[in-house]
């Protein structure tokens, strides 16, 4: 026991991180440490996110799991042909979710899942090379999502699903150009803010039993778009340090803002097998529609309501799928071992390689554990190391205000670390 | 139980070893990655005048010092074994200088680019005060001497930064260095190479023509007088001072063993200063012109042949001497101090002027596509003069001569630096030093610019990017293009592989209407 904190201490000693894109896929401790399969897993509450239609074949009448995440994260950037150097130092991040089940009678089931599928919080030193287009942010989505689960065919098929409501909140800080500064050479630059922006969505699952044995399992899920809009009045946007002149974009002050950033439909198709008591494999394909992230658009408000400023900022994603493999083996009743991989592919496009969620691909190694205290209580834990290989890339797309394309790039590499630990609970 | 929690400790640091930083295959900010190849830059001085101080705008101050090319190029340096380097910092972002808490004269406020009341940008002193008081000495040593306004025999000057020297007349001090002069007899190079350089940067002679220029050519070209304790702030300094002088301070520069960059000339005439005001400047009706070729008939058709007939002046001065105005825009009229002075001898028989028109006619032209207006004309060309208006300047009244720089005016520039730039590239070579050519560097802004990554780089004022808003001196992004084009020249002399900066990330003139 004194390893497992020694490890703990270690994590945290190398804990000058951020965490990278902003799906964040740590949605259960068991489905983690499995490579965050689980839409054909029968195992937990977790199931009302994976896939709610599963609830009502789970064995006991009530069933909940908490847990959280720690997620260590960074990006190291450099540009040999300017010299420039940095890396992100951003706080750690603590997904956290909750999930429960209680099932009415044999044929159906409720449930409440609560968790934070979208975020990321990078933070570059300010006024780094690529300030103009982040210094910081932080960026987040709690989903609350209430479900049913029906068997439909006695021992074969099942549906769930259920609204989702979405909490957004965002903090952005980014220079307003790569030169403009006040008198004093502070440079020109704006925070946006928003919290409790709330969006609602649903989801949809199938679960389908393939044989009679218990064996394979076919499970089927889907959650919607959500666009989480902006409105004048939701948040604030302070422009500080601009100099003093009509010729300037914009003045110093709160202005009111509009936004929108799609949180994209996503669905998952997964099979799972339990060749015996010991064995569990599985296998999920993910596919996120993320081409709806075309551009991150702001407006600034003056107090009439009219435009004071815009902010045109292309991303231009594409959907992008995710390949999850895992295993789970239970030597014994108290003990569950679980590994798991999975290729997460990028939805960034060449050119539109963004700072404030430098993602490309990624391989996602994965382990974990269950400790079934007794009858009732069990410890989930797991961990992801989350590896990216290093990509020469830029974004493109920004230009100067006469319109002149100035394009910023280098070499980027992230590594992502999330260790995280979680309690089941069954009646 | 206890042996899977031992493997799974076992995993997770494994896991947690590799997680940790991101690490490249080959960072560039280790093991190496730059190197300063046979240079070394661990105590850099730069030596030099208002460009290696990060002047700007018409003055010194912080932000401008901060973007000076040699602390530009002192953090790619740092990249390569380059140390820490120190400058003089003003007390402010405003600029000028006080002397005793009162101002200096002719050392105001920077200039920034001001909106007036209808929203019209334009150049304006900045309304603040300045706060830098000179007889506030600085303890250095400061890497960077740039000092402002110095020639070239000032920097060998003893008493250059002596306050004493400030008010004596003439002023024989220049009170930026007296900021911080190691002491009141101190020489420029001499607090340059006491801090035992291991590389040192030099550029330094355009302060030796620029004043003639900028003044339109009112100073005297000192060429053949060699004491340049003689010379005016405003005179051409005679080439060969310059060539020993330059030696002499490159000599000591090297004498501890220390690598180097020499700088040349760019040419003064290539500045927004000279390239902003076009000299066909006159608009006029046809009504107007008639008018003013009536009162100016006499003097194209019997004064001017008289006095060719006379043999005072050729024909050929006779024709350049000719006033046409037409319908449309023209050249403005001025005085000419190269030209035959024939204000004696037109109040003289046959002709038997006025002396007030005698003087006006004295040394008048009408100035032509070869010369060049300053800036500084742009605020008196066709304004009036005591509100008369028929005394309106360049059209009835000529331009003065520190308004027009004229075609011989340019060539006594042209040949002073050219002579500068041969000794410049010569000492260079003798002494193995790399050699950086901003004249080059200069002409290519000047002449359609240099692409950048977000922009061309031009001279045009206030709108090209590169220089500030006093016309002569560059702007951040100038002196970055400037620093760029130096460590050129050193990679290639000196075989180290320093990178050079993203010069769109510097700005460009200063707006505030402060």
């Amino acid at each position: 026991m004194r390893k497992v904190v020694s490890v703990f201490v270690l994590m945290l000693v190398c804990a000058v991180t951020y965490a990278g894109g902003y799906r964040v896929s740590l949605q259960g401790n068991r489905a983690l440490a499995m490579g965050h399969t689980g839409v054909a897993v029968v195992n937990n509450a977790e199931l009302a996110f994976f896939n709610p239609a599963g609830l009502v074949h789970l064995e006991n009448k009530l069933n909940i799991s908490v847990g959280g995440f720690g997620v260590f994260s960074d990006v190291a950037f450099q540009n040999e042909q300017f010299g420039q150097a940095t890396q992100t130092d951003s706080p750690v991040g603590t997904p956290l979710y909750l999930y429960a089940s209680y099932k009415l009678n044999e044929k159906f089931a409720l449930g409440l899942a609560v968790y934070t599928p979208y975020g990321s919080t990078v933070e570059y030193p300010t006024d780094w090379a690529g300030s103009h287009l982040v210094n910081n942010i932080e960026l987040q989505a709690i989903y609350v999502q209430p479900s049913f689960s029906w068997e439909v065919v006695e021992d074969r098929f099942s549906i769930g699903g259920g609204p989702i409501l979405a909490i957004g909140s965002v903090n952005f800080n980014r220079n307003l150009s790569r030169n403009l500064t006040d008198l004093e050479g502070n440079r020109s630059n704006v925070t946006i803010d928003a919290s409790g922006i709330l969006e609602f969505g649903w989801t949809v699952g199938a679960l389908l039993n393939l044989d009679n044995q218990d064996k394979w399992k076919l499970g089927f899920n889907y959650r919607s778009l959500i666009d989480v809009e902006v409105e004048a009045g939701d948040g604030e946007a302070v422009f500080s340090n601009v100099p003093n002149s009509p010729l300037a974009p914009i003045a110093n002050g709160t202005f009111d803002f509009t936004a929108s950033l799609p949180l994209p439909a996503e669905w998952t198709v997964g099979l799972s097998y339990r060749p015996n008591e010991k064995w569990l494999l599985a296998f999920d394909y993910n596919y996120a529609e993320w081409s709806a992230y075309n551009s991150l658009d702001l407006e600034f408000l003056n107090t009439d309501g009219s435009v004071a400023l815009e902010s045109i900022n292309p991303r231009n994603y594409k959907n992008a799928s995710t390949y999850r493999f895992g295993a789970q083996y239970s030597p014994s009743k108290k003990f569950d071992l679980r590994v798991g991989y999975y290729f997460d592919e990028s939805p960034v496009q060449a050119g539109f390689f963004a700072p404030e969620t430098p993602r490309n691909d990624s391989n996602g190694f994965t382990g974990g554990f269950t400790y079934n205290i007794n009858d009732k209580f069990a410890i989930d834990a797991s961990f992801l190391y989350l590896r990216f290989k290093e990509i020469d890339a830029s974004y493109d797309a920004f230009t100067e205000t006469d319109g002149t394309p100035a394009p910023f790039g280098g070499t980027y590499k992230s590594s992502a670390f999330a260790p995280g630990i979680g309690l089941s609970y069954k009646l | 139980m206890k042996n899977y929690i031992k493997y799974i400790a076992v995993l997770s640091l494994g896991f947690g070893f590799v997680a940790c930083e991101p690490e490249f295959d080959t960072p560039i900010d280790e093991n190496n990655f730059y190197t300063s190849g046979e240079a070394d830059f661990s105590n850099y001085v730069s030596v030099g005048n208002s460009l290696t101080a990060g002047f700007a705008d018409g003055t010194l101050y912080r932000t401008g010092q901060e973007n000076s090319y040699p602390n530009i190029m002192a953090q790619q340096f740092a990249l390569a074994g380059g140390g820490s380097f120190t400058q003089p910092l003003m007390n402010d972002n405003i600029g000028g200088l006080l002397l005793g808490g009162l101002q200096l004269p002719g050392f105001n406020p920077r200039f920034v680019l001001a909106t007036d009341e209808n929203g019209n940008p334009g150049p304006a002193i900045i309304n603040q005060s300045p706060t830098t008081e000179v007889s506030n000495i600085l303890s250095g040593p400061f890497n960077n001497v740039g000092v402002p306004g110095a020639r070239s025999f000032d920097l060998l000057f003893p008493g250059y930064g002596n306050i004493a020297g400030l008010t004596t007349t003439p002023i024989s001090a220049n009170p930026y260095f007296v900021r911080f002069a190691s002491s009141s007899d101190a020489t420029v190079i001499g607090d340059a190479v006491a801090q035992n350089p291991s590389f040192f940067s030099l550029w330094i002679g355009n302060n030796d023509i620029l004043g003639y220029a900028t003044s339109g050519g009112s100073g005297v070209d000192q060429t053949g007088n060699f004491d340049p304790s003689t010379y005016a702030s405003n005179d051409i300094t005679d080439p060969n001072v310059f060539a020993g002088a330059y030696s002499q301070m490159v000599e000591t520069l090297v004498a501890g063993g220390a690598d180097g960059v020499l700088v040349n000339i760019p040419d003064v005439t290539s500045i927004p200063f000279f390239t902003t005001v076009p000299t066909q400047s006159i608009p006029l009706d046809a009504p107007t012109a008639t008018f003013l070729n009536d009162n100016f008939g006499l003097y194209n058709t019997v004064v001017l042949p008289t006095l060719v007939s006379f043999g005072i002046i050729t024909a050929e001065e006779a024709a350049s001497r000719t006033i046409n105005f037409v319908e449309g825009v023209n050249f403005p009229i001025m005085t000419d101090d190269d030209l035959t002075d024939v204000s004696a001898i037109l109040q003289g028989p046959p002709v038997n002027l006025d002396a007030a028109t005698a003087n006006l006619l004295g040394q008048l032209r009408q100035a032509t596509s070869a010369d060049i207006l300053p800036l500084t004309a742009a605020g008196v060309l066709g304004t009036t003069v005591n509100n008369d208006p028929t005394l309106i300047n360049g059209v009835s009244v000529p331009l003065a001569d520190q308004f027009v720089l004229t075609v011989a005016e340019q060539a006594r520039v042209a040949v002073a630096q050219a002579s500068y730039n041969a000794t410049i590239q010569a000492v260079a070579s003798a002494n193995g030093l790399a050699f950086a050519d901003a004249r080059t560097g200069l002409q290519q802004v000047a002449n359609g610019g240099v692409s950048y990554n977000g922009g061309v780089l031009t001279s045009t004022f206030v709108t090209g990017g590169g220089f500030s808003l006093d016309g002569v001196h560059p702007t951040p992004r100038g002196y970055a293009f400037t620093a760029n084009l130096i460590l050129d020249a050193i990679n290639s002399k000196y075989g180290s592989n320093i990178p050079g900066v993203d010069i769109g990330n510097f700005s460009s003139i200063t707006i505030s209407n402060d």
